[in-house]
């Protein structure tokens, strides 16, 4: 059987995914564990003259409330956990209603869902960060900051969960929805 | 009900509701009934606009990596740090492939979905019919879209000078200030790009056969 194509973007013609919650319950639960070592591990290694420290993505936001950079806090506080924990909360629950064939809030659950496709990519502002921070300060003896494996496990929590968001076909919300004219 | 000829038929993208095309009258804008995402958009001259826009992003983009980001400086200690270094500072064992992501994300796939729409739309300014790939071309950009992350970047580059403000002074380099104008460059283009419009022009352009 051939696949119906568009006839103006040649792409796949497909009524509904159906194995749409599938691809999102996989992709969202590999974002949750990696999730965790994100936060265990450091995500900065930072060796200076007198001192080698190592620091995580909550111990990076505290640093920088005692350096009095509260907004820059907020950001990354926002960025770096709000948002990841948010997200994993909001697909979730967008999942779990389309499979219970929920036809309340509609409206409010489509809005939720374009905010996570559009917000979940800023996470990824701290391992920008990292990748900075390692390449700018490398002055041999003096100071030197490297990226530790937190970055890399946070990096892959926020592609996972970018996919998960895009497996999420929105029309499934309006699918219960049979009275609308 | 017999329904109008498919072409002038939109389904909206969030929810698939059918709604007829209208000519719209220049800057003017059609939402979804239902779940009220834009639909289409009139903006005479948006094409051109498009086009010129991700030219200057391009040259700003070779600007950006050939130049040298920012330079540190702690008691006469150097080191200059241009865009490349950073993609290399994820260069030891696990953390190679996040080298691979970095590249990608900030560089990469911006210049590629660029360079797409560039071929894509480029011959419409013409009158000429679109190149033989056009509709990949974009189809490829539309789909990059939420992967091309140099806005982002710029985010992180602000947050890692604030954190190195009090430990050395920080010199910012030509290719920073190219990189931050590449970006409002980009944002201006995708507020711009309306897909539905430009999916008019390319079948508008192509001789029926």
């Amino acid at each position: 059987m051939g696949t119906a194509r568009c006839a103006r973007c040649h792409g796949a013609l497909q009524s509904r995914d159906t194995q749409s919650l599938q691809k999102v319950w996989a992709w969202l639960i590999a974002g949750v564990i990696l999730f965790i070592p994100a936060n265990i591990y450091p995500m900065l290694l930072t060796n200076t003259l007198v001192e080698k420290s190592e620091s995580t993505i909550l111990g990076g936001v505290v640093d920088l409330v005692h350096h009095h950079a509260y907004g820059i806090a907020a950001i990354v506080f926002v960025a770096s956990i709000l948002i990841p924990l948010g997200k994993f909360l909001a697909i979730a629950y967008l999942a779990l209603s389309v499979q219970r064939r929920s036809v309340i809030n509609m409206h409010q659950r489509h809005k939720l869902y374009d905010v996570v496709e559009f917000i979940g990519r800023w996470s990824m502002i701290d391992v920008f960060v990292v990748a900075i921070l390692s390449a700018l300060v490398q002055l041999n003896t003096i100071a030197s900051i490297n990226p530790g494996i937190a970055a890399v496990s946070f990096a892959l929590s926020v592609i996972f969960t970018m996919f998960s968001a895009q497996s999420f076909d929105a029309r499934m919300i309006w699918d219960a929805d049979r009275t609308a004219t | 009900m017999a329904l109008p000829p498919h072409q002038d038929l939109i389904a909206c993208p969030h929810c698939d509701t059918l709604h007829v095309a209208a000519e719209l009258p220049d800057g003017a804008r059609a939402a979804c009934q239902r779940c009220h995402a834009v639909l289409q958009t009139a903006q005479p001259g948006a094409l051109i606009s498009v086009v010129s826009l991700a030219v200057a992003a391009i040259v700003l983009m070779v600007v950006a990596v050939s130049f040298p980001f920012m330079d540190l400086d702690v008691s006469g200690n150097h080191n200059a740090t241009s865009v490349f270094n950073a993609i290399a500072a994820f260069n030891t064992g696990l953390a190679v492939p996040l080298a691979v992501a970095v590249a990608l994300f900030i560089v990469v796939l911006p210049v590629t979905r660029l360079l797409a729409i560039i071929y894509a739309i480029s011959p419409l300014l013409r009158g000429a019919p679109p190149r033989p790939l056009a509709r990949k071309a974009f189809g490829l950009a539309e789909s990059l879209r939420p992967w091309a992350m140099a806005e982002i970047f710029m985010v992180g580059v602000t947050v890692a000078l604030i954190k190195v403000a009090d430990l050395a002074t920080v010199t910012l380099g030509p290719a920073f200030w190219a990189f931050a104008a590449l970006v409002v460059i980009t944002v201006f283009k995708d507020q711009l790009m309306n897909r539905y419009a430009i999916w008019e022009a390319l079948d508008k352009a192509t001789p029926a056969d």
